[in-house]
């Protein structure tokens, strides 16, 4: 068990890099807690495999250090580096047993025979995978294998860090709640750091402490889930986080005064005087649809261009003062006739040239 | 209109599609929504005219097409990779459909750039397959699908392949490109969440055979059956096998409730959607029960808690951040107005909408 | 199984199947019709049943034929599945050099029979032939005319030199087909290079590997030009293969009967030994992915 740290990481697939866009890591430092459970979310492209893929050692970075406890791994192999790793298809193999599959890392590592079937034994018992021990492992279902996967690297107890790729890409939705509260509870059990790469703003955020955004290469915010939540460092991080994302809309500040198109708001916090691109962030579940007489003056005319009911909220999608707003209402929730939104004042983000700024309140 | 009667497929000895019946109108957009295996794709190779039913009949606008070939009927499908010519540019992928059925020049080039326009790929036009982002690539095989001027359109899983983020996007712009074009949209998808995104009808499958089918949040707010309920249920459904008795409803130790007026002694299932168990009591949430903390998951906007109850495992779905540790025992309300009631043999005998009727 | 059902299909089938039947049925029943047939020549002809038959069963000749026939195969398929499969194992997976590597690979197999049936001729003879010449100078007394070791030996190098490469890209193409994903949870969990190969890479290959037997099994169990050309059989019978016993006992001798019971033997010998390794394939690779599984 490890804490990583990544010292000045950049890559590039170009052996001769030219310019900064042939980079598809930028610069990246970061500081991972041992036995923490962090999350690298980010678009197809962003670098989070790449940068998965440097942590483990299959890739050698082009500049920077990875250190695992203050240890230089840089130049290491995924062996020495005593990881685990779980890929996106379930990798097994296909001629041996589930147990002769959990224990193929062992034996690789001349571990004692008694000490291999106990381990194995536990792991079957972990996994829930007892009876199917002494099945061919090729015969099982898509998160059988993922397990199995996974299993190989739980039974080396000593693994510094078990790295995910996308796990859960070829998990039917009710396996995936499943195997990922599986991985939770072994997590809180073994207690290894896990790095998980994913594209899924859910899966991020339910399986990590941390969630590490990651946008062309830069990483954007590393934050708790609330964090990401509440304040999102970037506009992008805003939008990727929540569905639908943070309503962002162009307004004017002035100390705590905001205004939007033709509304007049008050803040609950000042701001300094801002330069360029001024924006807000209203989270959809921070809008509330009510009548114009229940909005009172903070209230905004909504052009609700369509609601839908996805059963547990419902979804209502329109104009405020000609910007884009979504809303996410309770499903019990009746729209008015004449539909007015209003932004909690608590919940605004403030964005310029869109990174946050901090209010004093 | 296409309509299926009682269409089965056996492959040797499986049945992959079990007396199938359903009828979809022009226009519509028709979900199937099942796990993997649940029969979905062999419903959809069915209905393009790719397999042959074994039997029953499949019929557009009262004419049979069973037997006709597939490049005779004008069928569009789309699948879950992108499937794009890779040698040909944007421009020629999604005009290829009407070079083949010799569109002229003029209205191909008009269809071309209107399509590409409403998927957003008018920069792309240019560049081949391999240039593109996944995204690109299916929006481009959409494309071609749409201007096909199909009258069926079948999109086989078309967003699992692709970023969460673009998924939401296109669920949201899918329904709105293909409802203008007038066809028959057929859809497949693994995920509750995704039908109630694109609306329209869905059809639940389960082992070859299709559960119910109606529209879609008819479906998910009144399943006909326990079947049905928990494949259109994500998180997953919660429920408890529970014996009714004069006391009330009897769940192992624990009571789920008073008597439910009009229905016999016997045992039934109760099932009861995360986000109508709640953490704290008030007026609706009065049915107390204990359970033991498995996980949580946070969210930043919501907590997921998932617990061990006497008999069974369930999730809890709660609005705001809410810290419990693995091993605590934690009280739970149920809304009773808000069960699901199931007999014994799974069918739907109470309903939270019927109650709230009733109320 | 899951093909669209169409009955004008069969009007596609129906030339190839005159075409067949016209080029292989017929001398096939040709064959049959001399088989049970004695004839003193003028096309005179007496009905001998069953007769040719049990004398080619009984005949050592067959036997020692036969006998060749299956030490060569044996000898083939474990030189040539051995090192195909190891030298498709050093095949770059990418770069430029793989065009390269497969056109190399390639070569052998676009040489006729009767062609490299005589590049190795010429090559080892001690006169003229670079091989030959080098073999005496180097003191090795090698003689393939004479020498029974040396001729099947010269036979076997031909045969190895021309179809290696088959199973070579055949195995090649079932390793880039293995996702890399695979190489890189086996690095991490510690496996050797040898436990990758047994456990990743040879079950993978297994289907493709099971073809370039079968195939390699028909091919060199009806050898014929290869020691046609190079000693016509000898020395002695050393090389005489069944197809060339056949060939001799047909036209050399002209004996009919015999030759056409012969070939009916010869041929059910090949069907039965494919239809055994057919069913071990079909057996061996029987985990088949279900049809409805679009992807795994």
């Amino acid at each position: 068990m490890a804490q990583i740290t990544l010292d000045n990481i950049a890559h590039s697939f170009d052996p001769y890099p030219t310019s900064e866009a042939d980079y598809a890591l930028k610069s990246i430092d970061c500081q991972w807690e041992d036995g923490g459970a962090y999350a690298l979310l980010g678009p197809s492209g962003c670098g989070k495999t790449t940068l998965l893929n440097i942590i483990s050692g299959l890739l050698t970075p082009s500049n920077g250090h990875v250190l695992y406890n203050n240890k230089d791994m840089t130049l290491l192999t995924p062996e020495q580096r005593n990881i685990a790793q779980v890929f996106q298809f379930p990798v097994i193999y296909d001629t041996m047993t589930v147990a002769e599959n959990l224990a193929f890392p062992l034996v690789n590592r001349g571990i004692e025979r008694s000490e291999i079937h106990n381990r194995v034994t536990d792991m079957l018992q972990t996994l829930e995978l007892a009876d199917k021990a002494d099945r061919k492992a090729q015969g099982l279902s898509a998160d059988e294998k993922q397990k199995i996967s996974l299993g190989r690297g739980l039974v080396r107890y000593d693994v510094n860090a078990i790295l995910f790729d996308e796990p859960l890409t070829v998990i039917d939705p009710h396996m995936k709640w499943q195997l990922r509260t599986k991985l939770k509870s072994l997590h809180e059990q073994f207690e290894h750091t896990m790095i998980y790469v994913t594209h899924d703003q859910t899966e991020a955020l339910t399986f990590a402490d941390k969630v590490v955004v990651m946008l062309k290469g830069n990483v954007l915010q590393i934050g708790t889930p609330e964090e990401l939540f509440d304040n999102p460092a970037h506009t992008f991080v805003g939008y990727f986080i929540g569905s639908p994302g943070m309503n962002i809309l162009p307004a004017k500040i002035s100390g705590k005064s905001l205004k939007l198109g033709s509304v007049d708001m008050q803040l609950n916090k000042g701001y300094a005087e801002l330069t360029g691109k001024t924006e807000i962030g209203i989270r959809p579940e921070f809008v509330t649809v009510t009548s114009a007489s229940e909005a009172g003056s903070t209230g905004m005319k909504f052009d609700i261009e369509s609601i839908e009911d996805v059963g547990r909220q419902k979804i209502v999608r329109g104009k405020v003062e000609g910007e884009i707003v979504n809303a996410l209402i309770d499903e019990d929730s009746e729209i008015p006739s004449e539909p007015y939104a209003v932004f909690n004042a608590d919940r605004i983000c403030v964005y310029q040239d869109s990174f946050l700024v901090n209010g004093e309140s | 209109m296409l309509e299926l009667a009682g269409v089965t497929k056996q492959v040797g000895a499986e049945l992959h599609i079990n007396d199938v019946s359903l009828k979809m109108e022009r226009g519509s957009l028709n979900i199937l929504l099942g796990s993997t295996l649940s029969g979905k794709t062999s419903l959809m190779r069915l209905v393009a005219g790719l397999d042959r039913p074994t039997s029953g009949n499949i019929l557009i606008d009262g004419k049979s097409v069973v037997g006709v070939q597939v490049r005779r009927r004008n069928v569009a499908m789309v699948y879950q990779q992108f499937i794009n010519y890779p040698g040909f540019t944007v421009y020629e992928n999604i005009a290829s459909p009407m070079r083949l059925a010799g569109v002229d020049e003029k209205t191909l080039d008009k269809r071309v750039r209107e399509a590409a326009e409403l998927l957003k790929l008018t920069d792309y036009l240019d560049r081949t397959p391999l240039y593109l982002s996944g995204g690109q690539q299916q929006r481009t095989a959409i494309a071609r699908a749409l201007v096909k001027e199909a009258e069926l359109v079948l999109l086989d899983e078309p967003l699992a392949n692709l970023d969460y983020k673009l998924r939401e996007e296109l669920r949201v712009e899918l329904p709105r490109i293909f409802s203008e074009t007038g066809a028959i949209l057929v859809y497949a998808t693994t995920e509750p969440y995704e039908a109630l995104m694109l609306g329209g009808h869905t059809a639940t499958l389960f082992e070859g055979q299709v559960t119910q089918f109606g529209r879609t949040i008819d479906v998910y707010k009144q399943p006909a059956d326990l079947t049905t309920a928990k494949i259109f249920s994500d998180p997953p459904l919660n429920i408890a096998k529970v014996d009714k008795t004069e006391a009330g409803l009897i769940y192992g130790t624990q009571k789920l409730g008073e008597a439910m007026q009009g229905l016999p002694n016997d045992s039934y299932t109760v099932a009861i959607r995360p986000h109508h168990v709640s953490l704290s009591r008030n007026d609706r949430y009065s049915v107390r029960t204990i359970a033991t903390v498995v996980s949580s998951e946070i969210s930043g906007s919501e907590t997921f808690i998932h617990v061990e109850t006497e008999q069974d495992r369930w999730v809890l779905l709660t609005h705001g951040v809410h810290r419990v540790t693995t091993g605590d025992v934690i009280e739970m309300f149920l809304d009773p107005s808000r069960y699901y009631v199931f007999n014994s043999t799974g069918a739907l005998v109470r309903s939270p909408v019927q109650i709230s009727e009733t109320a | 199984m899951n093909k669209p059902f169409n009955n004008k299909a069969w009007f596609f089938v129906l030339p190839v199947f005159l075409l067949v039947a016209i080029s292989a049925i017929i001398p096939l029943m040709t064959v049959v019709n001399y088989s049970v047939q004695d004839t003193f020549g003028n096309n005179v002809f007496y009905w001998a049943g069953t007769e040719w038959f049990k004398e080619v069963l009984h005949s050592s000749r067959f036997h020692d034929a036969l006998g060749r026939n299956l030490l060569f195969s044996a000898i083939i398929l474990a030189i040539e599945i051995p090192l195909g499969i190891a030298i498709a194992l050093t095949l770059p997976k990418k770069g430029i050099w793989v065009p390269v590597c497969l056109i190399l690979m390639a070569l052998p197999l676009l040489i006729p029979w009767n062609v490299v049936g005589t590049i190795w001729q010429v090559f080892g003879r001690a006169d003229i032939g670079l091989l030959g010449y080098t073999m005496l100078k180097l003191g090795v007394d090698y003689n393939y005319a004479t020498k029974v070791f040396d001729a099947w030996a010269t036979i076997i190098v031909m045969d190895v030199w021309h179809w290696t490469s088959l199973v070579v890209l055949l195995c090649y193409s079932g390793l880039v087909s293995i996702p890399e994903a695979y190489y890189q949870a086996a690095r991490i969990d510690g496996a050797s290079k040898w436990k990758v190969f047994k456990y990743i890479q040879l079950p993978k290959i297994k289907r493709v590997l099971l073809i370039a037997v079968l195939l390699r099994f028909m091919d060199s169990f009806m050898i014929y030009t290869e020691p046609f050309v190079l000693t016509g059989g000898g020395p002695g019978n050393s090389t005489t293969f069944l197809s060339i016993d056949l060939v001799k006992t047909a036209i050399g001798q002209f004996d009919l009967g015999p030759a056409a019971a012969m070939s009916i033997i010869y041929f059910l010998i090949v069907l039965l030994l494919s239809w055994v390794f057919y069913t071990v394939m079909e057996n061996y690779g029987a985990e088949k992915p279900d049809s409805r599984v679009e992807q795994d």
